[in-house]
């Protein structure tokens, strides 16, 4: 057992209004400069470079989680969280038959498919931004039945967060965990929202810039740098824990 | 004003608790924002709005607003028909959009 530093929700240059250098090798880098033993790379809708990423993680010696960020019919964003490349690819396809549109780069930027050199492979042409025609409870079980991990985004900002978009968090949603962007809001205003729900909590840095790679992370207690792990730890279980 | 006398003169459509028919409507309030919502509607109004999620009948139910109209040919979740029946909750649809059916809202006498 021991602690693991993670950054758990973090954009590459796929993703509309991220930074161009956002790649997955330069945010690789950036990670383990900031001392993060776990990041995982969650792009809006979209799973394109989580390859890329693991690669780059492995030269780095930093342990990458494939993700996307998922952004709901009710316009709430979730993170979606796996193991394995393979089934973040498994949920983008679910998530790219319900997503509609082209994206204008000049409004929301280009989207860079990227390899582990950083090399550039294409560029996505899909609306990202956009919301998918799914509802939270579908996406919700979606990624349950890949094994993957799912956290509230950023619960406490007021737009695209489950508590903007649906006044509160619905009890039967099984979501793993809520991801606060303001630990002191937690700590403070918001404490008693979050108590209620009884849900854990984690913070991430959203990074869409490379300087903000770290800038928040959560210490997770635990025995592997796993999904399994990280869902005891967030549950508090077999001596698994998590801090803020 | 009751509910059922707006349905009778409006292209709307009864799609949960229609045992609320008989129930008083006073105003309006539109938004998609549930947290907007719950902070500024007001007691008796008609809630239009495209958020077809299960949370839009417990934000009905505490603000205790008398209808819920999903507008521009939006439709709820099954869950959220389930438990507006359960609640008594009316859900209504329309094929109108809000700035639409608003307008005819203020027509019927609902400023």
């Amino acid at each position: 057992m021991r602690t693991y530093k993670a950054d758990l929700h973090i954009h590459s240059c796929l993703s509309p209004c991220a930074d161009l250098d956002m790649s997955p090798k330069r945010i690789a880098e950036k990670s383990k400069a900031e001392g993060l033993d776990i990041i995982a790379l969650c792009d809006h809708n979209s799973a394109e470079n989580v390859e890329a990423a693991v690669r780059a993680g492995k030269v780095c010696g930093v342990h990458v989680l494939p993700g996307m960020e998922i952004n709901s019919r009710e316009e709430v964003h979730v993170l979606a969280i796996f193991d394995r490349p393979d089934q973040a690819l498994a949920m983008q396809e679910v998530i790219y038959q319900g997503l509609k549109g082209v994206n204008r780069p000049e409004f929301f930027g280009d989207q860079v498919v990227v390899n582990g050199l950083d090399e550039v492979e294409g560029f996505n042409d899909r609306l990202l931004i956009g919301a998918v025609a799914l509802g939270l409870e579908e996406i919700v079980r979606k990624i349950h039945a890949l094994d993957g991990l799912c956290l509230a985004s950023h619960v406490d900002r007021p737009s695209y967060s489950i508590m903007s978009q649906l006044g509160f968090v619905p009890p039967e949603l099984k979501l793993d965990g809520l991801e606060v962007s303001d630990p002191e809001w937690a700590g403070s205003g918001g404490k008693d929202i979050l108590d209620n729900v009884g849900l854990p909590l984690l913070t991430s840095s959203d990074a869409h810039f490379l300087a903000d790679v770290g800038g928040r992370f959560s210490r997770f207690r635990m025995a592997s740098a796993s999904t399994g792990e990280i869902r005891l730890a967030l549950q508090g279980k077999s001596g698994r824990a998590v801090e803020i | 004003m009751k509910l059922k006398e707006i349905i009778e003169k409006l292209p709307l459509k009864v799609v949960a608790g229609k045992e609320a028919l008989d129930h008083e409507i006073s105003g309006g309030y539109c938004g998609d924002l549930l947290s907007d919502v719950m902070a500024n509607a007001e007691k008796g109004a008609a809630w239009l709005t495209v958020q077809g999620h299960q949370n839009i009948v417990a934000v009905a139910l505490l603000r205790e607003l008398a209808a819920i109209i999903l507008v521009n040919g939006h439709q709820p979740d099954e869950e959220t028909v389930a438990k507006a029946d359960e609640e008594g909750v009316c859900v209504l649809t329309t094929p109108l959009t809000g700035y639409r059916l608003a307008g005819k809202l203020f027509e019927c006498g609902l400023i």
